[in-house]
């Protein structure tokens, strides 16, 4: 483990200056991912520039009647405001869903979102990885891959990104605001991350050395009834092998509006735009949302031994789904 | 301050009452130190660089430039460490793995393996120095893929012999109106004990010190003293506290590297492996494909049993995980094969863990039987109770005590079984399809010989010292119980101390002989001690010691087929739309002899059981074929039960008594584990109407499982 710096930022533009000043400085948020990251090499940054102790830690109303959420509120603090748990349900349940309760009084929302896969040919410097080495393969195409992407790969990777929470933004259309040392800027989440192609290792529309301050929820009417449902390999402590962020709003049986996002099939949480539109404004019954499913998930390219994914979404949309419309109809 | 003897309080019955760990206050307080916490001066921290390739030669090791690296003090590899022997036969009676003589050629048989050992000023600098290490090879092709048709299979023999026959199985199963013909598969599997292996070795005046986490000092120390061709009494091993060990825990390439380094400085060095080491580095247990076919006449009666059983194993080490074995114990038939294969690969050596053989057998037979009873439209418990052999279906001596049959009476009373509606896939609650399940299990009872020393202290306390090792499993609190007893005294009296090999060649912590064997040990030299206290002698300031040694009374044992025996039953809920199994309850019934203390026994069986629920759904290591190498060797990447996927469990034991025993004690470090994956599989058969015949029973095998068609099964 190469010997690091350690520096306390006192201030938001404080820190985005120290990292501006050193390209191999990082920002230390909670410390869940990078630090393990840096205890296999696959990170070696030069100077952490702690993050933590800024005054970005408040969940605050906006002015358009959604929610502003500072980057450094702990994954705890986010899944136990009174707020989110009445507006967004799905949030707070992503969050839970994700980690211990450890991890999560340390981990924090900006780290959350740009934390990395967890492909094991990615934290294994003793393997070949286009994520982490460009250039040098992606072994996961021919290799162990039951659980990686079925939406939005390439040959140059096939990694899913790991976040509970990022899924459940995603269907809420979340931005994410940054600061750079000459401006603010803006990111919907649909274009925070990008795609695959054929540079894996470029995850993030970030500029080069930007403080994620905060995420903005829109208002989001039809997120009062939401839910997040996570398939693992184990009950508690594992990352999901296909997750579902839904919101289901239904009058006189029928879909008025919806929410729907994937985890664990892509490079990024999975707005799955087709499936809505097949969605709203059809009949909120078990026939709509298999054919939901299956619009959005025709898409799919499985690898040999990850097909069972795109059923077990499906499965997973139906089910959500259902019980979603059931808690309408009571 | 001297003592009479006369005036001794007559105490018995420690046994078998509950008691807390009499160490327990120094490990939640921090005071107990583990092998990789005891502070030296003038220490030095040596860290292991692993090859990246599987097989191949080290064309070259750039050592110049990391000895210039901050710290460093030296790098040691196949060019320049001491030399070692591993032309010997160890305390267990069988040769070293070499892979733990690390450095002497330039071969590297599989990835993972150890090429060189940076030993700098912090463990930091020969981290980071170990891993700026440039090391090139001459690679060549590597075979890693453990495959049922392996030309390279042979059989072998391992702890028992290879294969056993009689009778004609193609006539007993073509003359059987029911017969199972089936394959079953279990992944490797590693140990992930919580306490990496650390070890610190230095040299005080001509004598070897090693303070090491281990199951056995002695074993340790012997190994070590023929490996670097020393007499035993220069070498000395101490293994005080052990935060678990599971059968992983014997000499591996870390107390050597560490020997090696100390000879070279001449100042303590201290070698600890990391998590992902161990996945390399520590053993494992190998992956197994099995088959096993049964023929059984109209009422369930067995007329064939086949169980041939295949393992992989390093191309410089032959270790058997014989399979096979659990059937010579369990299941007799006219005509009845076992055999136990292995097949070299390019691969770390595979070893003990917890339940060798009968942990991955139990599951393949276990579940052949299940299938069985489904087959003659018999009740699971029933089809075992009209097998129950009369004598050791092999070997043909009778049973020290077999009391599976009440396990099974109690369990079936207790879990509800009388209950079970016996069609599979007929319970819903909600999302969830509910199923039950049921195993046999059984584990050998065992002792290897053991001297222990027993000291009357002047106060009138006394000191037990004997190498045994606690590996977190209580030990050291059941011999206090049992020395208390032996004595008549109350435990409070007696101190026990343990992993030390100056006390004297004793049984590792191993093969659930562990406190069998000990106690043995401790209660010769109390009976010898009272025998001399009894003349009324005053105990001296030195107090009186006196030592037993069990060998002699161990060769004299009846030969007799000696076993703990058990059930397990299991209730599973299975979601098949996303595939997630969850066990909501179970229960093992035992017949485990003499229970010493019930706290801890309890303690011990109930983690065998979550183990066999890790063993039926999560864990598995997956070999990268490309590499070679381990993908996601971690515990993020390899997934053990947590709290969560554990629901009611408890285990008990039935009345479990020997005569001939002079212990009465049988073990039960193992025996939890066996049977209960398969009750897991057999659950989620009767919830699903699908066999599992592959371990671990994963979500993505769950959904892609055949749906079962009405009036039948399915397989997956």
């Amino acid at each position: 483990m190469r010997e690091f710096g350690y520096q306390r930022a006192g201030d938001v533009s404080g820190a985005v200056a120290l990292i501006a000043a050193d390209p191999d400085a990082r920002y230390l948020g909670g410390g869940t991912n990078l630090v393990d990251l840096m205890k296999a090499g696959v990170e070696r940054p030069a100077r952490l520039v702690d993050v933590r102790e800024l005054p970005l830690d408040g969940i605050e109303p906006t002015p358009e009647g959604g929610l502003r959420i500072g980057a450094t509120v702990t994954n705890s603090d986010l899944a136990a405001h009174p707020e989110v748990r009445r507006r967004y349900p799905a949030l707070t349940q992503a969050v839970l869903a994700g980690a211990s309760g450890q991890l999560r009084n340390m981990a924090t929302v900006g780290g959350n979102l740009l934390q990395r896969t967890r492909c094991g040919y990615f934290t294994d410097l003793s393997k070949p990885c286009n994520k982490r080495a460009p250039g040098s393969g992606c072994p996961a195409v021919t290799g162990e891959h039951h659980n990686h992407a079925i939406l939005g790969a390439t040959d140059h990777c096939v990694a899913v990104h790991p976040s509970d929470m990022g899924v459940a933004l995603a269907a809420l259309d979340a931005a994410v605001t940054y600061e750079t040392s000459d401006r603010q800027g803006k990111s919907p989440i649909a274009d925070f991350y990008l795609p695959v192609g054929d540079t894996p290792h470029r995850e993030t529309a970030l500029p080069p050395g930007a403080l994620i301050t905060g995420v903005v929820l829109p208002p989001a009417p039809v997120a009062a009834r939401s839910r997040y449902r996570k398939v693992r390999e184990r009950a508690s402590y594992a990352f999901a092998i296909a997750s579902v962020a839904a919101a289901l709003d239904v009058e006189d049986g029928v879909v008025r509006d919806a929410r729907l996002a994937f985890g664990a099939v892509a490079s990024r949480p999975w707005r799955a735009r087709a499936a809505e539109s097949v969605l709203i404004g059809a009949p909120a019954d078990g026939t709509t949302f298999g054919t939901a499913a299956d619009a959005e998930l025709a898409a799919a390219r499985p690898l040999p031994d990850n097909g069972y994914k795109v059923t077990l979404v499906r499965n997973l949309v139906v089910a959500v789904l259902t019980e979603l419309a059931e808690e309408a109809a009571r | 301050m001297t003592t009479a003897t006369t005036g001794r309080t007559e105490v018995k019955g420690a046994v078998g009452t509950a008691h807390t760990r009499v160490e327990g206050r120094d490990k939640v307080t921090g005071a107990a130190r583990y092998a990789g916490e005891v502070p030296f001066a003038d220490l030095a921290h040596g860290w292991l660089a692993l090859s990246t390739v599987a097989r191949g030669r080290v064309r070259s090791i750039d050592t110049d430039a990391v000895l210039g690296m901050p710290g460093v003090l030296a790098v040691l590899h196949h060019g320049n460490a001491p030399r070692v022997d591993t032309d010997y036969i160890g305390l267990l009676g069988i040769p070293p793995d070499p892979t733990a003589a690390v450095f002497q050629d330039d071969r590297v048989p599989h990835a993972g393996w150890p090429v060189a050992l940076v030993v700098a000023e912090t463990p930091e600098q020969a981290r980071e120095a170990a891993e700026a290490l440039v090391v090139t090879y001459d690679e060549e092709p590597h075979d890693t893929a453990l495959t049922s048709d392996h030309p390279g299979a042979y059989p072998a023999d391992g702890h028992m012999p290879a294969e056993t026959e009689k009778g004609d199985l193609a006539a007993g199963l073509a003359s059987s109106a029911f017969v199972v013909d089936e394959e079953y598969t279990t992944p490797e599997e590693h140990h992930s004990m919580m306490e990496p292996h650390a070890a610190t070795a230095l040299w005080d005046g001509g004598r070897l010190e090693v303070i090491d986490s281990n199951q056995g000092a002695t074993w340790v120390q012997t190994e070590l003293a023929k490996m670097f061709s020393l007499d035993e009494s220069a070498v000395r091993v101490r293994s005080e506290h052990i935060g678990g060990g599971f059968g992983s825990k014997g000499l591996r390439a870390h107390q050597v590297s560490a020997v090696m380094a100390a000879t070279v400085l001449h100042r303590p060095v201290r070698v600890v492996m990391t998590r992902r080491q161990m996945f390399s580095l520590a053993g494992y247990r190998s992956p197994t494909a099995q088959r096993v076919r049964l023929g059984a006449d109209g009422d369930g009666r067995l007329r064939a049993l086949e169980h041939r059983s295949l393992n992989q194993t390093s191309t410089v080490y032959e270790f058997v995980e014989p399979g096979a074995g659990v059937a010579r114990v369990m299941y007799d038939a006219d005509a009845h094969r076992t055999a136990n294969h292995v097949v070299r690969l390019d691969v770390p050596s595979p070893t003990f863990m917890r339940a060798p053989g009968e942990a991955p057998g139990s599951f393949a037979i276990e579940s052949a039987l299940d299938e069985l009873a489904e087959r003659c439209g018999l009740d699971p418990i029933e089809l075992r109770l009209r097998n129950e052999p009369e004598a050791g279906p092999v070997s043909g001596l009778p049973f020290s005590s077999r009391n599976l049959a009440a396990c099974f009476r109690e369990g079936a009373r207790r879990f509800g079984w009388a209950e079970r509606d016996p069609r599979p896939g007929m319970r819903r609650n909600g999302r969830w399809l509910l199923g039950t399940g049921t195993a046999a299990a059984s584990f050998g009872a065992g002792a290897g010989p053991s001297t222990a020393l027993l000291t009357a202290e002047a106060d009138g306390t006394f000191t037990v010292r004997i190498a045994a090792a606690d590996l977190g499993t209580g030990a050291r609190t059941a011999l206090t119980l049992v020395a208390a007893d032996a004595l008549e005294v109350t435990p409070e009296r007696v101190r026990v101390r343990i992993g030390d090999s100056d006390f004297g060649p004793a049984m590792i912590a191993g093969g659930s002989m562990g406190t069998r064997s000990w106690a043995w040990a401790i209660t010769e030299a109390a009976r010898d001690l009272r025998e001399r206290l009894a003349l009324g002698t005053t105990v001296p300031p030195e107090g009186i010691t006196v030592r037993s040694d069990t060998t002699a009374a161990l060769g004299a044992l009846a030969q007799k087929e000696r076993h703990s025996f058990g059930a397990q039953f299991a209730e599973v809920a299975v979601d098949t739309a996303t595939g997630e199994v969850r066990v909501r309850r179970m229960l093992g019934i035992f017949a485990a002899g003499r229970i010493v203390n019930p706290l801890t026994a309890r303690n011990q069986l109930v983690g065998g059981m979550i183990w066999g629920i890790s063993m039926a759904l999560h864990e598995e290591a997956v070999r990268d074929r490309s590499t070679g190498g381990l993908y996601a060797p971690d515990l993020a990447g390899y997934h053990v039960a947590t709290h969560a996927d554990v629901g009611d469990i408890d285990a008990d034991w039935v009345e479990d008594h020997d005569p001939d025993d002079p212990v009465g004690i049988k073990g039960v470090g193992e025996i939890g584990i066996v049977g209960a994956a398969a009750a897991v599989a057999n659950a989620v058969w009767h919830a699903t109407g699908v066999r599992h015949r592959s371990l671990p029973i994963r979500p993505d095998r769950v959904l892609s499982a055949t749906a079962p068609t009405a009036g039948g099964g399915a397989d997956a």
